[in-house]
C-alpha cells in the first residue's frame, strides 16, 4: 500500500442507540425497529418522505450514511464517495415477507414494491439517489463482519483513484435484529485505517 | 506498478451444454435454451424461460461425485467449477480466494421450511457448502448486487489480486429459476410473451434463465485467455427499479474501465452488452453507447440464447464472450429483427468474424448499478 489511508469519521446503530464517532446521540426505550427508526428521522429533522417507502434494510443504511455524509442540495455538486457494504443476512428479512406473499395462493398478492428490495445492494442506491453519489459501489455477504477484506477493498478504491473516499462496514438486518457499522475512509485524518482500528470500532 | 491480471480457466453450466465447446456450438447453430413451460408450480400461466433439465443435471453431476445433499443451483455450480479446478492444479491455501456471485442464490429453500431450519437461505451458507465441497481454505466472499454481480465479480477479482491479498481467484456466478424471480419480474410486467427479442422495436421484456459459470482469475500468466485491462461499477443514482434516462452509470463505469486501461473508446473492438430487451435497459444502454462514440462497435446480446440468468449473466456472457473473441468470431444476437432504439447501434445480427484485440463487456441492474470489464487478447 503506498500512502496511508485514515478513518475520518463512524457511525454504529444497534440496540435501539446511535454513536457517532463514539459518542452517543440518540437512543430510545426498548421499541420496535419501525418505531426506532421513525424516532431518529424525527429527532434529526431528516425531510426525505421516500424513507418511508423503503425496507428496514435500507432504513437502517440510510440513517447511518445521514449522520456521516454532508447532504448534497445541489444535483451538480459531485461527491466521489464509493460505498463498500457488507452483512450476513443479504436481504433476507424482505425475501421472507415477499415469499410469504406468494406461498399462500389463497392470498396471492406479489407485490413490486416489495420485490425490488429483495437485493441486498438496493439500499446503495437509495443513498447514492440520497446524497446523488455517481459512484463505485459494491455489496458483500460474509458469515461475519472481515475487516481485513473491507480494509483491503477500500485502499485499493482510493489508490487507483477509482473513488477520493470509501463509505464502508457492516449493515445487517433481519427480524428485529440489527447492527450497523459505517465508517468514512480517505486519504487525510487522525485514526489510521487499519485491521485493528476497523476491529475496535465493531466490537 | 500495478500488478497485471488475467483470466486463465473458463467454463459455464446452461441449457445448450455443460461445457463451453458445446454451448459455442449451439450458439453457432442458432440454437436457444428459451422455451415454452407449463409449470403451475412455478407460474400459474405458462412461460418462456431457458431451463436447465434436471435429469440432464443430476445425471452429469453423478459422473463427477457420488456425494449427496447438495441443492440443484450448488449442483450447477459445482459441475462449473470442477474442470477448471482440476485442471489449474493449485494448492487451495491462504493465497486463493473463492468468490460466488448470486442474486437469490438458494431462495427455494424458502418455500419448504421456516428460515430458523434451513440456514441455506443465508448466502454465506450456500457458499461455504460450496466451498467445504472443494476444499478452500479461505472464507468465501459472496457477491450480491442485482444483474451486474456476474461482471462484478470480475472486477472484485482483479481488485483483490491487485491489492496483493491473493494471488489467484476461483469465480463462480449462479442463479436458479424459482417461483420467487418469476413471479417477481412478472409483478413488474417485465417479462415477454415471447422469447426476448433485445434491441429489437417489438420488445416487450425479459425471458429468464438459469445458469452458472466459472472462471480462473490469476496474476500467474501461464494458461492465458485474456488480460482484465480496465473495469468500473458506478451507480446511476436516480432510480432503483429503472435505469437511468441518459445512461450515466453505465457511460461513467465505461469510461473509468477506458481510462483505466488507458486506451480510447474507439479501440473496442467487441462489446457484450446487458440486453435484456425491455424497452428501458435497452434503450438507456444505446444512449450511453452513443455517449462514447460507441455506436459503430459490434455488439450483441446472449439474452436470446440463455435469457437473463440474473447473478450469473454477467460472467456466463463473459465466458463465451472471451471464447468468441479467441475463436475470431462474432455471435449473432439471436431474437434482434429491426432496431429498436432511439440511437443507432452496431447489433450483430449475423454470426460473423473478426478478430478483436479489445473486448468491452456490461451489464446494468436494479439498485441503478453498472458494471463495465475491459480485456484485450494477448497472443
Amino acid at each position: 500500500m503506498a500512502n496511508k489511508t485514515y478513518i475520518q469519521s463512524f457511525c454504529t446503530i444497534e440496540e435501539n442507540q446511535i454513536k457517532v464517532n463514539g459518542k452517543i446521540l440518540f437512543e430510545k426505550e426498548q421499541s420496535l425497529f419501525s418505531d426506532f427508526s421513525k424516532s431518529v428521522y424525527q429527532h434529526f429533522n431528516i425531510d426525505y418522505p421516500k424513507f418511508f417507502k423503503m425496507d428496514n434494510l435500507s432504513k437502517l443504511a440510510f440513517l447511518a450514511t445521514e449522520l456521516l455524509l454532508e447532504k448534497t442540495e445541489n444535483e451538480e455538486q459531485e461527491n466521489n464517495t464509493a460505498l463498500v457494504f457488507s452483512n450476513k443476512s443479504s436481504s433476507l428479512d424482505t425475501d421472507t415477507k415477499y415469499q410469504s406473499s406468494i406461498t399462500d395462493k389463497g392470498s396471492y398478492y406479489p407485490s413490486p414494491a416489495v420485490f425490488v428490495y429483495t437485493l441486498p445492494n438496493i439500499c446503495l442506491g437509495e443513498i447514492s439517489i440520497r446524497h446523488q453519489l455517481k459512484s463505485e459501489n459494491s455489496f458483500f455477504v460474509f458469515a461475519q463482519f472481515n475487516p481485513l477484506f473491507m480494509m483491503n477493498y477500500a485502499n485499493i478504491l482510493l489508490e487507483k483513484n477509482k473513488a477520493t473516499s470509501v463509505l464502508c462496514g457492516w449493515v445487517e438486518y433481519f427480524d428485529e435484529e440489527y447492527k450497523t457499522l459505517l465508517y468514512l475512509v480517505g486519504a487525510e485524518g487522525e485514526l489510521e485505517h487499519s485491521e485493528e482500528s476497523i476491529k475496535k470500532l465493531y466490537k | 506498478m500495478t500488478k497485471e491480471v488475467f483470466i486463465t480457466q473458463t467454463n459455464c453450466i446452461t441449457p445448450i451444454g455443460f461445457d463451453v465447446a458445446t454451448n459455442m456450438k449451439n450458439i453457432d447453430g442458432g440454437v436457444s435454451g428459451i422455451q415454452l413451460h407449463q409449470n403451475t408450480g412455478l407460474m400459474k400461466e405458462s412461460f418462456y424461460a431457458s431451463q436447465i433439465d434436471d435429469e440432464n443435471l443430476n445425471t452429469a453431476f453423478a459422473k463427477v461425485t457420488a456425494a449427496t445433499g447438495f441443492s440443484r443451483l450448488e449442483k450447477m455450480m459445482i459441475l462449473a467449477l470442477d474442470p477448471i479446478i482440476k485442471k489449474a492444479n493449485l494448492v487451495l491455501d491462504d493465497r486463493t480466494a473463492f468468490v460466488l456471485s448470486t442474486t437469490k442464490g438458494n431462495i427455494t429453500a424458502l418455500q419448504n421450511s421456516a428460515i430458523e431450519d434451513n440456514t441455506n437461505a443465508y448466502l454465506h451458507q450456500f457458499a461455504q457448502n460450496i466451498a467445504d465441497y472443494f476444499k478452500f481454505k479461505t472464507e468465501p466472499i459472496v457477491i450480491s448486487n442485482a444483474c451486474v454481480s456476474g461482471v462484478l465479480a470480475i472486477s472484485v477479482a482483479k481488485r483483490l489480486i491487485e491489492s496483493g491479498m491473493y494471488d489467484d481467484v476461483f469465480i463462480v456466478a449462479g442463479d436458479e429459476i424459482s417461483e420467487f424471480v418469476l413471479s417477481g419480474f412478472n409483478s413488474f410486467q417485465a417479462m415477454s410473451n415471447l422469447p426476448c427479442k433485445p434491441y429489437s422495436k417489438n420488445r416487450t421484456g425479459v425471458t429468464l434463465g438459469e445458469a452458472a459459470a466459472a472462471v480462473l482469475v490469476s496474476s500467474n500468466k501461464e494458461g492465458v485467455k485474456v488480460k482484465i485491462i480496465g473495469d468500473g461499477s458506478i451507480n446511476d443514482a436516480n432510480h432503483i427499479s429503472g435505469p437511468s434516462r441518459t445512461g450515466e452509470g453505465l457511460f461513467r463505469s465505461i469510461k473509468s474501465a477506458l481510462i483505466e486501461a488507458n486506451i480510447e473508446a474507439a479501440a473496442i473492438d467487441y462489446i457484450s452488452a446487458h440486453g435484456t430487451a425491455t424497452p428501458f435497459n435497452d434503450e438507456m444502454e444505446a444512449i450511453a453507447f452513443n455517449r462514447l462514440q460507441l455506436e459503430k462497435a459490434p455488439v450483441n446480446s446472449l439474452k436470446g440464447y440463455y435469457g437473463h440468468t440474473l447473478g450469473a449473466s454477467g460472467l456466463l456472457e463473459t465466458v463465451i464472450g472471451i471464447q468468441s473473441v479467441l475463436e475470431n468470431k462474432l455471435l449473432a444476437t439471436m431474437g434482434f429483427d429491426e432496431l429498436g432504439v432511439s440511437q443507432d447501434i452496431n447489433v450483430i445480427k449475423e454470426n460473423g468474424t473478426k478478430n478483436s484485440r479489445y473486448f468491452l463487456k456490461t451489464a446494468s441492474g436494479f439498485g441503478g448499478c453498472n458494471t463495465a470489464v475491459l480485456f484485450e487478447k494477448i497472443n
